[in-house]
């Protein structure tokens, strides 16, 4: 997997709010047909790369490669367009539209200059068969009448819809049951099958053991770690390097040096 | 429905979209489902409505008497055009306070101008100027500033109120020297007009119910779409066929036969507005904005100038509206548009089903809570003193016609969120 061009590659960024030095020379590589998971403690600096990926916010030093070539992104926008897709942990739809409503809310169908209902609804159909959704009985339901589970599976499926080459889920599982954890884990894992780079930021362990290729660790505001999962990867393993910043052979060195 | 259609969608399980509704029973039981999951339609104003039309009729001849009809369609244009100027801002979750000021400022505009000798296109373009600038100025307010609705609405509520007293003189009244303006509620069309409007508007229907089918591909009840479309069509028929008996009083000068004016030129208000919000990419951000403005600010919708926009479209529908209100009683006065007429309004948009939360609402609606609300006046009236259970009670009274007024909308608001919470 690691001989493969990487779709989106950060180098060297850093990032500071003020005084307070958030990202320190981060490098992040996103590869497609690959879920990278993100994971670190609560301030380790990973909703901060995120949006700094998409371009809320700006970066201070570092360059940014996608598909190899060096991109400036000054906003979601931009990401868009370059293929790029969040999808926040509060999901961001409107309960009072329907699915396909939300699906293409922003990026609406036109046909003579009025909305192409038809079309709209029947891409919204194959969006959600090709991702195997099968827990949706309407795409003509309104997204109030869904469950947790259902409103990430749309909140993704709009983030696809757009022929997106890199999806960035934030905490997509954090208020899921069960049953509803493992639907949204096998769309993740579906997504990553079918090309695309997908990002997953969790705090949930298990989740990423069970679907992530690769895990990079960051503490503190640098990577600690970018190291492929196996079978043989530990959980408590991954728990030092979100709590210590390293474990074993694997992490920051110079600890000490850096705080 | 192409077999190639049916492929894709077989790979997953949209159930309820591959259900064929085709009976009226499966539709009878959709319909029972979606009123229990909250989503009351137009229930509630259609029940009201029959409430109130018998306990009328059942108390008072004159309530259905033919000129009472005209009476009463004329008497709910005004606050159906308001209502649904109204809606516009309740969509977004926000409030126009000064609505009703809005209309009467734009009509004693527009009066005055024509009292000083300027054609009827001159002073109809001033009172759109003036709308578009006081909508502009909350909207401006509003969406950039930031300021709550309810406050800045709450000013323009007391500022046009002033301009209006300053534009038609303290006490004084502006006659409205426009005799097509006049027409607009108070004449009727001919009886052969009537029918063709009647036709026109079951044509309509029928071509809205028979896209509807057809592009449901099989998910809505045929046989329910057309028992619904044969329902309105007699209706329709029936209420021209009826309108249109001459009613003209026994020492009348002036006939008086056929549907009032302001009858179609509400249903070509409510058929634009419905248009606009259901069809067009504005209405389907419109009600983004109202449900999660967060939401849609990450779709790229820019949420200001939506807001910019429903302002501005309120103020001018609220124009609309002032030109209703002067109509009515030929002139502009420093009451015109005040008093109860923004309550109204916005009690007829949250009768109909419109949410004060936003997102939520349908510009029929409006037009059906306003129906409601102008029975009430209509009616109690007719009415007169009765005595209930031994007590007297004089239903003609003003008091007696706020508290029913409000126990309505009291009663509305009350099953919209009994209603909500059962589906919550």
């Amino acid at each position: 997997m690691d001989n493969l061009q990487p779709i989106l590659e950060l180098t060297g960024v850093n990032k500071s709010f003020g005084s307070v030095h958030v990202l320190h020379d981060v490098d992040f590589r996103v590869h497609p047909g690959t879920v990278t998971a993100l994971i670190g403690d609560n301030g380790a600096g990973k909703s901060t790369l995120v949006k700094s990926i998409v371009g809320i916010y700006g970066i201070d030093s570092g360059t940014v490669k996608f598909e190899g070539e060096p991109v400036h992104i000054a906003g979601p926008m931009d990401a868009a367009a370059l293929g790029i897709e969040v999808v926040y942990q509060d999901l961001a739809l409107c309960e009072n539209l329907d699915i396909v409503q939300n699906l293409f809310l922003g990026r609406e169908r036109l046909r003579r200059g009025l909305l192409d209902e038809a079309s709209m609804e029947q891409s919204a159909r194959e969006t959600l068969a090709s991702l195997s959704v099968r827990t949706v009985k309407s795409v003509r339901q309104s997204v109030s009448s869904l469950s947790g589970g259902q409103r990430q599976t749309v909140a993704i499926a709009k983030a696809v819809l757009w022929n997106s080459k890199v999806v960035l889920l934030d905490e997509p599982t954090a208020a899921l049951g069960v049953a509803q954890t493992k639907q949204v884990l096998d769309l993740v894992r579906n997504l990553a099958d079918k090309g695309l780079g997908v990002v997953l930021i969790s705090h949930n362990m298990n989740d990423v053991l069970q679907v992530a290729d690769r895990v990079c660790a960051m503490y503190l505001g640098r990577i600690a770690a970018d190291v492929p999962v196996t079978k043989d990867t530990r959980r408590e393993f991954l728990v030092e390097l979100i709590t210590a910043g390293r474990s074993g052979e694997v992490g920051i060195r110079n600890e000490g040096a850096s705080v | 429905m192409s077999t190639d259609h049916d492929a894709s969608v077989a790979a997953s399980d949209f159930a309820l979209d591959n259900r064929q509704v085709t009976s009226i029973g499966s539709a009878w039981d959709a319909y029972k489902s979606r009123v229990r999951s909250g989503d009351l339609g137009a229930l509630p104003s259609l029940l009201a409505i029959t409430v109130l039309v018998l306990a009328f009729s059942l108390s008072t001849d004159s309530f259905l008497s033919l000129r009472n009809a005209q009476n009463f369609l004329e008497q709910a244009s005004p606050i159906a055009v308001i209502a649904m100027a109204v809606s516009f801002v309740l969509l977004l979750g926000e409030i126009d306070l000064a609505a009703g000021y809005t209309a009467g400022v734009c009509a004693a505009f527009m009066a005055v101008q024509l009292r000083d000798g300027s054609s009827l296109p001159m002073a109809i373009g001033l009172a759109v100027v003036i709308a578009l600038i006081l909508g502009l100025f909350t909207g401006v307010l509003v969406a950039k500033l930031g300021i709550p609705s309810f406050i800045v609405t709450l000013s323009n509520f007391l500022t046009f109120q002033g301009i209006l007293l300053l534009r038609v003189k303290e006490g004084g009244t502006v006659r409205l020297e426009s005799q097509s303006l006049r027409d607009l509620v108070g004449t009727n069309m001919s009886p052969g007009l009537s029918w063709a409007f009647a036709f026109i508007s079951v044509a309509a229907i029928a071509i809205v119910t028979l896209r509807k089918v057809r592009s449901a591909h099989g998910t809505v009840s045929t046989s329910a779409a057309f028992l619904k479309l044969a329902v309105m069509a007699v209706l329709i028929i029936v209420v021209t066929a009826v309108l249109n008996i001459d009613r003209t009083p026994p020492k009348g000068t002036k006939t008086l036969v056929g549907i009032p004016v302001a009858v179609p030129a509400v249903v070509l208000i409510l058929v634009m507005l419905t248009f606009l919000l259901t069809r067009t990419r504005f209405g389907r951000h419109l009600y983004a904005v109202g449900g999660n403005a967060e939401a849609a600010r990450r779709a790229g919708i820019r949420v200001e100038r939506i807001r910019l926009t429903a302002f501005t479209i309120c103020a001018l529908l609220a124009a609309v509206g002032g030109a209703f209100i002067a109509s009515a009683v030929d002139s502009v006065s420093a009451k015109s548009g005040g008093n109860d007429t923004l309550l109204l309004a916005v009690g007829a948009a949250v009768i109909g089903g419109t949410s004060l939360f936003g997102g939520k609402g349908r510009m029929l609606n409006a037009v059906l809570g306003a129906l409601v609300l102008a029975l009430i006046p209509n009616g109690l009236p007719l009415v007169g003193t009765k005595t209930i259970f031994g007590a007297t009670i004089d239903f003609s009274s003003s008091g007696i016609q706020f508290i029913l007024a409000g126990l309505f909308l009291l009663a509305a608001a009350s099953v919209d969120a009994v209603s909500r919470k059962r589906a919550a």
